[in-house]
């Protein structure tokens, strides 16, 4: 009977909710059990949990209970399920060990069931750490199973245990090895010996019944053991890789590749291997399977700077793909061109044709990127007409490939000014539309950039934009147009216009808003050379002095005190100097931290500043793509300085110190090396990168050691460092690495020395010698061996120069140099004879003083005679605050002589001067 | 052992007569280490399998002269002790297996057997405890684990019996069951 209502509401079961299924569940305490029954009421509960009803842990943990009872049955069907189901609920049920026992009995090797992958899969999800070594055996063995299914499974729970005990899944390497090679071998009905003599025709009947799944899962685990160890993986992909032409040992299509990702990935970090993995990716190009040829078309597409040459093939093969029936195909044909016309339109430009019939593809997603790439690699006369284009289906499609399509348009309108009307247009077109905030933020910046470097359009897009922040949810994304609108509003030819914009937000919005708004409005009334703008813009702020948030009170009263002040305006509101971000946050968690500070104020002058267009360089570095338009129209943001991006690292390393319980005495970092310097090639066997932090009464190298020798571990790492014998300085200690293993990844040396003198900079040459205990590592084991002998590795001289005292930061030059011309000043003159040319010189004047250029000085525009400004912040030497420097480099450059320099230095102190002379 | 012959005899002839259409089911219970998946397993395949240490359990039909027992052996480990109550529900029968030469821990067993006996699910279920492990040197006879057990004026209501065995020679499990 039970059965017939069961076939009778048929599928409508399934709709049951959560308390009819609990209910039920009291069958599987019947006795005897009804498989069937049993069996339909797992499939309902894995069924819930699929469409993610959420079970309590009470709930789960009662079924789950109730699901154990029914290992009494020997039905395979329903044990199948019941494993199933226990896998699901062992996420949320509790004392879900209780099944171990079970499932190590269905588990047993020589137990030939059809349920024993379920077994191993759900052991998997609910084994923990201490029981992973006493299912070790059944795993090894699992591994190597004839069965594809069984080893697929054990596969699969390694590489989902990993994370649980790394170190016991690693002794499984050989295994999962043999995993990928041994189904191959097996494949070839002659076995090994017919695979060795290359007859690979003989076995291909039987290749064709598998899958090789857990080729692509061995694959997997594989390079998870193996991930940090990059020689390894080189020697994985050289080997499963170089099988020969269309006898390679690798037969699924997905293994492959996932071969190509890491093929990807070697030749990425190791660029010896660069050629050779091309050529394979080349040859992959040609394989039968579409989604390996697809996966290695756009491995060699994305390769780091690759040339348009190399392409050739691969745009061929893709242009092919372009007129497959097959959707999927067209598809990933189309997104890989597409990213590709971002970096080398003119190489796409080829597959135009192509791309033009797409454009009317059914399928919307293949229709948009195919637009944007015409739009990217298409001429000045087709842009009406894709627009056109666009906009027609504009709504249809979501907000991802708005994105994408606003993207394309930016980048298209940087590259034809002419056309920014229409672009503008439709960009607030589509600014009205109804989207998220990544598609919004995504126009307004696409405004922001037309704005910066399309002057035609400056004011159109900003009515555009006065009308979107009218009705705009986003308070993001109204803070930063109202900031812009404080900038480049009062440079209209009417900037009256703005102000009732603004004004309305200071009325409207919520208090972030409006405290924009207020500053936004002080710079209209700063900038605007009309007393009659003025004065109503400071009518307009003292009507925001009763708002009731506190930041909008405080702006508007600072911003009339500067109105009033014409001096405070200068250095308030038109300032071009900002602090390097990275920095000051750094500063100020390291003040807040200490309690000792607390007495005195923050220093804020100890800061580096850096320039607006710094700061706008480095936004721009996180914005590749943008930046790439941009770099024709905006040669600042193009040629960013290395000094902000590395300013970030820096700031890391006082963490990094903090954390190191010898140093503590030694007070605050003065100041650290912003980049390292390499001691090696990178390429050798041990690779050593130095960094110097400057303490008060203290000098500390911190040297990065990484072993990339596979199997062996080195012990006791120290670097020996000898210096000049009139260096200044005398060797406290050293800190060494207690193990070095190629798995984990580099370790720190940190070497102290005393400055004698604290109140002179100590310079020198430091030869380095890299001292250790080299052992091998047992391969079976993992253990490194008892015995190691001591060795040591020469690395090269390591320097401590004036470049190290000196923090680059931006002043106004002319003003500054002026204001120091009563200070100590020191005027010499050089021969450079090193330098070929002005701009030679230049570049390593930069790099040895370690200043900021000013002005754009770091690049000469005569060949003959150039003067290059240079500031920087030196550390005073008694450790108080630390001082200006400036210096200004005249340089007089002929043929025959070489660069002459006339160097001087003016400084807050005599000895930061000399320090500065002393360099040269 | 105060029970007569007759009422034991009446107790097996009433478990033989539900074998006929359904199975029985025991539950197999104690401390770890006392045996009792050795003990399954003895009377399952009639050999000693190696054996480790239980987590979670085991489930097994034991035919036994006709009848079909379904054993239900749980891992005794004071982690998963807490869990036996999952597995009261329909239990027609409690194999408590004692390790008899661990004398140390002899209370710990007698206080888990009587919260056992204590639930509603389990009430009037018949008791058999093997003191195993009769072959090591130094092991209790039955007649003293009875004794320490006290289970004698304690149980009303409930037929029990206390059976000496050895699950690595097999002694005694036949007659146990006999019972």
């Amino acid at each position: 009977m039970s059965f017939k209502k069961d076939e009778e509401s048929g599928g409508m079961s399934f709709y049951h909710d959560k308390s009819t299924v609990i209910q039920e569940a009291r069958v599987f305490n019947e006795s005897p059990i009804s498989p069937r029954r049993c069996r339909a009421l797992l499939t309902r509960i894995v069924y819930l949990l699929y469409v993610g009803e959420t079970f309590s842990t009470q709930e789960a943990t009662t079924l789950f209970f109730g699901v154990t009872k029914l290992f009494q049955h020997k039905d395979s069907a329903l044990r199948q399920m019941v494993y199933l189901v226990i896998k699901e609920l062992s996420k949320i049920a509790d004392d879900v060990i209780m099944v171990t026992s079970s499932i190590m009995k269905d588990m047993q090797p020589n137990l030939e069931v059809v349920y024993r992958p379920n077994a191993i899969r759900a052991l998997a999800r609910i084994i923990d750490a201490q029981s992973v070594q006493s299912v070790e055996r059944f795993f090894k063995s699992a591994l190597v199973d004839r069965s594809p299914s069984i080893s697929s499974a054990s596969l699969v729970s390694s590489y989902h245990l990993f994370p649980l005990s790394p170190s016991i899944i690693k002794r499984w390497s050989n295994e999962a090895q043999e995993a990928v090679n041994a189904k191959a071998v097996s494949s070839y009905s002659g076995g090994a010996s017919a695979y060795l003599s290359g007859g690979g025709q003989g076995g291909y009947q039987a290749a064709a019944s598998s899958s090789y799944i857990m080729q692509y899962h061995a694959l997997g685990l594989l390079y998870l053991i193996r991930e940090k160890d990059r020689m390894a993986i080189t020697k994985m992909v050289q080997q499963l890789g170089s099988g020969g032409k269309g006898s390679s040992i690798i037969r699924n299509p997905m293994a492959m590749c996932m071969l190509i990702r890491f093929a990807r990935k070697v030749m990425d970090e190791d660029p010896n291997v660069r050629k050779q993995m091309h050529e394979y990716l080349e040859a992959l190009l040609r394989h039968k399977s579409e989604m390996v040829n697809i996966e290695a078309a756009r491995a060699i597409c994305e390769m780091r700077d690759v040339q348009p040459a190399d392409l050739f093939r691969t745009i061929a093969v893709l242009q092919l793909f372009l007129n497959s029936p097959k959707t999927v195909i067209k598809f990933a044909a189309v997104k890989t061109l597409n990213k590709l016309a971002m970096t080398l339109p003119q190489s796409v430009a080829t597959v135009n044709v192509e791309m033009e019939n797409l454009i009317t593809d059914s399928n919307r997603s293949i229709a948009t990127y195919a637009i944007t790439t015409l739009l990217k690699t298409g001429n000045e006369a087709s842009v009406d007409r894709l627009m056109k284009q666009i906009s027609s289906f504009m709504a249809d499609i979501t907000d991802e490939f708005k994105i994408i399509v606003v993207d394309a348009i930016r980048s298209l309108c940087l590259k034809f000014p002419a056309k920014q009307a229409v672009m503008l247009s439709f960009l607030s077109g589509v600014l009205r539309d109804e989207g998220g905030y990544d598609f919004k933020h995504a126009v307004v910046e696409a405004i922001f950039d037309m704005i910066k470097f399309i002057k035609d359009c400056k004011e159109t897009a900003l009515a555009h934009l006065c009308e979107f922040i009218e009705d705009c949810e986003f308070t993001k994304l109204s803070v930063r147009i109202l900031h812009l609108l404080g900038i480049e509003g009062p440079k209209t030819r009417n900037p009256t216009k703005f102000i009732r914009y603004i004004y309305n937000r200071v009325v409207l919005e919520n208090a972030v808003v409006r405290a924009a708004a207020v500053s936004s409005l002080a710079k209209f009334g700063v900038c605007v050379e009309d007393s009659a703008v003025m004065k109503s813009v400071n009518v307009l702020l003292r009507r925001c002095l009763d708002d009731v948030d506190d930041e909008v009170r405080d702006r508007a009263a600072m911003y009339i005190k500067v109105l009033e002040e014409k001096s405070l305006a200068d250095i308030f509101v038109r300032d071009e100097a900002q602090f390097s971000l990275a920095t000051l946050e750094n500063e100020l968690v390291s003040y807040v931290k200490d309690e000792s500070k607390h007495s005195s104020a923050f220093d804020v002058s100890s800061i580096p500043k850096v320039s607006r267009e710094q700061a706008q360089a480095e936004v721009a570095q996180s914005r590749p793509s943008a930046l790439d338009i941009a770099g024709p129209s905006n040669h600042a943001a193009a040629e960013p300085s290395p000094l902000p991006s590395t300013s970030a690292e820096g700031s890391s390393y006082a963490a990094q110190l903090a954390g190191v319980p010898e140093l503590e005495s030694y007070g605050p970092v003065l100041k650290s090396s912003t980049k390292p310097v390499e001691l090696t090639e990178s390429e050798t066997e041990y690779v050593v990168s130095a960094v110097k932090h400057i303490f008060k009464d203290h000098i500390v190298f911190q040297f990065n050691v990484s072993n990339t020798i596979p199997d062996t571990v080195l012990e006791q790492v120290a670097v020996v460092m000898q210096p000049s014998p009139d260096s200044g300085l005398t060797e406290d200690f050293i800190v060494p690495i207690e193990s070095l293993s190629p798995a984990n990844g580099s370790g720190v040396v940190y070497v102290s020395f005393t400055r004698d003198d604290p109140a002179s900079y100590a310079a020198g040459t430091f030869a380095c010698t890299l001292k250790f205990v080299s052992k091998e590592v047992d391969p079976t084991s993992g253990e490194p061996e008892e015995e190691g002998y001591d060795d040591e590795y020469q690395v090269e001289e390591l320097d401590l120069g004036a470049g190290d005292y000196i923090t680059p930061t931006y002043v106004t030059f002319a003003s500054e140099w002026d204001k120091l011309a009563d200070a100590a000043s020191l005027t010499e003159t050089f021969a450079l004879s090193s330098s070929e040319s002005l701009k030679d010189a230049c570049k390593s004047l930069i790099e040895v003083l370690n200043m900021l250029p000013l002005g754009g000085t770091e690049t000469p525009t005569s060949n003959s005679v150039h003067t290059l400004n240079l500031s920087g912040l030196v550390i005073s030497a008694g450790g108080d605050k630390a001082s200006k420097i400036l210096a200004r480099c005249r340089m007089t450059y002929s043929p025959g002589a070489g660069v002459t320099l006339e160097l001087g230095v003016r400084a807050e102190k005599d000895e930061a001067a000399r320090l500065v002379m002393a360099a040269i | 052992m105060g029970l007569s012959l007759s009422r034991i005899y009446s107790s097996l002839s009433s478990l033989a007569f539900w074998g006929k259409d359904k199975e029985v089911r025991i539950l197999m219970v104690g401390l770890d280490s006392a045996g009792k998946t050795t003990i399954l397993y003895r009377l399952q395949i009639g050999e000693v399998v190696s054996t480790i240490p239980t987590i979670g359990f085991n489930v097994e039909t034991v035919s036994y002269k006709n009848i079909n027992f379904q054993v239900w052996d749980l891992g005794g480990q004071s982690s998963i002790r807490p869990y036996w109550r999952c597995y009261y529900a329909n239990t027609q029968a409690i194999i408590y297996v004692i390790d008899s030469s661990d004398v140390s821990r002899l209370p710990t067993s007698r206080s888990e057997l009587l919260t056992m006996l204590a639930e509603d699910e389990l009430k009037s279920v018949p008791v058999l405890v093997f003191a195993n492990k009769q072959d090591v040197e130094g092991a209790l006879s039955p007649g003293e684990i009875s004794d320490k057990l006290g289970l004698a004026g304690q149980e009303k209501g409930r037929e029990w019996s206390v059976r000496g065995s050895c699950a690595i020679k097999g002694d005694g499990l036949e007659e146990g069951l006999d019972w």
